[in-house]
């Protein structure tokens, strides 16, 4: 009979969160849906009516798509890469011993706290200016021409401030994942005369590989929707365009919704791609 | 023997581990250090580190002329805002599933994860539209509303997380003394849950102190926060690199400071519990 009563209250105690979460999720998405299929220009006439799958059809089919293809797989693997394979070795490291462990942690995660729109002017103005950004200087020094990171190496320049934000998350969790890793086994390799990178590739990394997934999985979730950095630096020219930054100018700089929607729509279906990896990795977890 | 080699080896850790820490640490250090500079030392060929003149006049020129307490007050009312009410609407549901779990508490978690999966981009026009349909565009109650919801799954996740770890049995004594359900929520388990919605609490701060996506979007002169203030330098005139990083240091400073606290919590919060 209490637990009759606690259920009911249960359910009840639930109830603003869900139905919240629900109208957050159904509510803008059917409205996507819908305008998807419409010929919406709220600046030109607004709702022109229905159109069947046009939008769809000329979202893919502009000439702006495949390049935003493109800068999005570039951006979303490079800073991947970049982070996985640093941030493996960085956390290796940090589980060594060493003197002031816990303020080097506090260095290494620090970028992560600053927020997008700062590191990527700080990054933009004061390390990649072709005049007076720090990498200039030391270009100067060395005696080359300097670069002009954000035109000529634009997609580059990207992934690195995008990565120097991320690869504290990479490190953090990666870290906390050797630190479960049970020290015997890896000390009774050792004296079994086993060199270090056999100890690396046969124990640490399968023991990471969990956790390799979970990093690259979220990562890619956040990555997908890269926007502040792109917005402050280069406003989507010189390739820089991605996905997730095509959808935003056809939807508000170009006011075409109905394009922009049906954009919006693949991004969702390629998110929930992802996330069904995700939700496996997080599901799994819930059942132990 | 032994030893000298292990001393040996924790001295190049220390050495290397170091190098790398700062390196990765520096951009933030080099703001830090050109906020205090004069515009013309802050451009300087070449560039300067310590030896120059100290100086605060990039911080009052910020304060004054571009109305940085106004930003500084909406970052502070829409991340703690958002953050407050999103604990009131997560407590009593991860509550629920925490203490009463039924056959679908892992679907209901799993789904709302989910949303929070859902691309912003994908659905900016229709927020943006009833954002002009009921008056909210460009005020700090629209932004609380979407960032509460944008948080409200890792909110959920994290407090669910932690009231796991909350022993049922001590829930069973206090029932058992006679305590109801208000009673049993109010003294037993909230004392209980403290630290743990503590630790929610600040590192959905600091996600919403640092979202630029919805703030950006749905923002103009009225209710931007601190993210697109910093972001209205990035068409600057003149010389103004000492001024962005005194802007910059100022709004990064007090998040790094609450980071700082926040470490533990950082992984297990934002795996959802995957990574732990």
């Amino acid at each position: 009979m209490a637990t009759q009563h606690s259920r009911s209250a249960a359910r009840l105690m639930m109830a603003p969160a869900v139905i919240l979460l629900l109208g957050w999720m159904l509510v803008p998405l059917i409205m996507t849906l819908m305008f998807s299929f419409k010929k919406y220009l709220p600046l030109r006439g607004g709702d022109l009516g229905w159109i069947g799958f046009d939008n769809y059809v000329r979202f893919v089919t502009s000439s702006a798509f495949w390049p935003s293809v493109v800068a999005t797989l570039a951006i979303v693997g490079g800073v991947l890469a970049i982070t996985v394979v640093f941030g493996v070795l960085l956390a290796l490291l940090l589980n060594q011993p060493m003197w002031g462990q816990g303020i080097v942690r506090i260095l290494v995660i620090a970028p992560f706290f600053v927020m997008p729109t700062v590191s990527a002017l700080v990054w933009k103005n004061m390390f990649m200016d072709p005049v007076n950004g720090l990498f200039a200087h030391l270009w100067k020094f060395f005696g080359a021409a300097p670069i002009e990171w954000l035109s000529q190496a634009s997609l580059q320049s990207i992934v690195m401030i995008v990565s120097w934000q991320w690869l504290p998350f990479a490190t953090l969790i990666l870290l906390t994942a050797i630190q479960s890793l049970d020290s015997e086994q890896l000390e009774a390799a050792e004296m079994d005369g086993a060199p270090p990178l056999k100890r690396f590739s046969y124990i640490i990394l399968p023991h990471l590989g969990r956790a390799i997934t979970v990093v690259v999985l979220i990562q890619t979730i956040f990555l997908l929707a890269v926007f502040a950095e792109i917005f402050v630096t280069t406003g989507g020219a010189f390739g820089t365009r991605t996905l997730t930054y095509l959808i935003y100018q056809r939807v508000l700089e170009s006011q075409n919704v109905g394009l922009g929607s049906a954009g919006g729509v693949y991004a969702i279906i390629l998110a929930n791609i992802v996330a069904i990896f995700l939700m496996r990795a997080v599901g799994k977890n819930l059942d132990a | 023997m032994a030893r000298a080699v292990t001393q040996r080896r924790k001295i190049i850790n220390t050495a290397v581990a170091w190098s790398i820490g700062l390196l990765i640490f520096f951009p933030i250090l080099w703001t830090i250090l050109t906020s205090f500079k004069t515009e013309a030392q802050a451009i300087s060929d070449p560039p300067v580190f310590l030896a120059f003149d100290w100086t605060l006049e990039n911080y009052s020129v910020v304060m004054e002329r571009s109305n940085y307490m106004r930003f500084l007050w909406n970052s502070v009312i829409i991340a703690g805002g958002s953050t407050i009410l999103g604990i009131i609407v997560a407590v009593p549901a991860a509550w629920s599933m925490a203490f009463v779990p039924s056959a679908r508490t892992k679907d209901i978690l799993l789904w709302m994860l989910s949303t929070k999966m859902l691309p912003a981009v994908g659905v900016l026009y229709p927020i943006y539209l009833i954002f002009i349909k009921l008056g909210i565009l460009d005020t700090r109650t629209g932004l609380v509303i979407v960032l509460m919801l944008m948080n409200l799954p890792i909110i959920v996740w994290m407090l669910y997380t932690y009231f796991r770890e909350i022993p049922g049995e001590i829930l069973e004594a206090a029932r058992m003394d006679g305590a109801s359900l208000k009673e049993e929520i109010l003294y037993v388990l909230t004392p209980m849950a403290v630290p743990g919605i503590a630790s929610t609490l600040l590192l959905n701060f600091i996600l919403a102190w640092n979202e630029a996506f919805w703030t950006l979007n749905l923002t103009a002169a009225k209710a931007a926060p601190l993210t697109a203030f910093i972001a209205s330098y990035s068409s600057p005139e003149g010389l103004f690199y000492a001024k962005l990083s005194a802007a910059s240091t100022m709004a990064i400073a007090p998040i790094l400071v609450l980071g700082w606290f926040s470490q533990k919590q950082l992984v297990s919060g934002l795996t959802f519990g995957a990574v732990k």
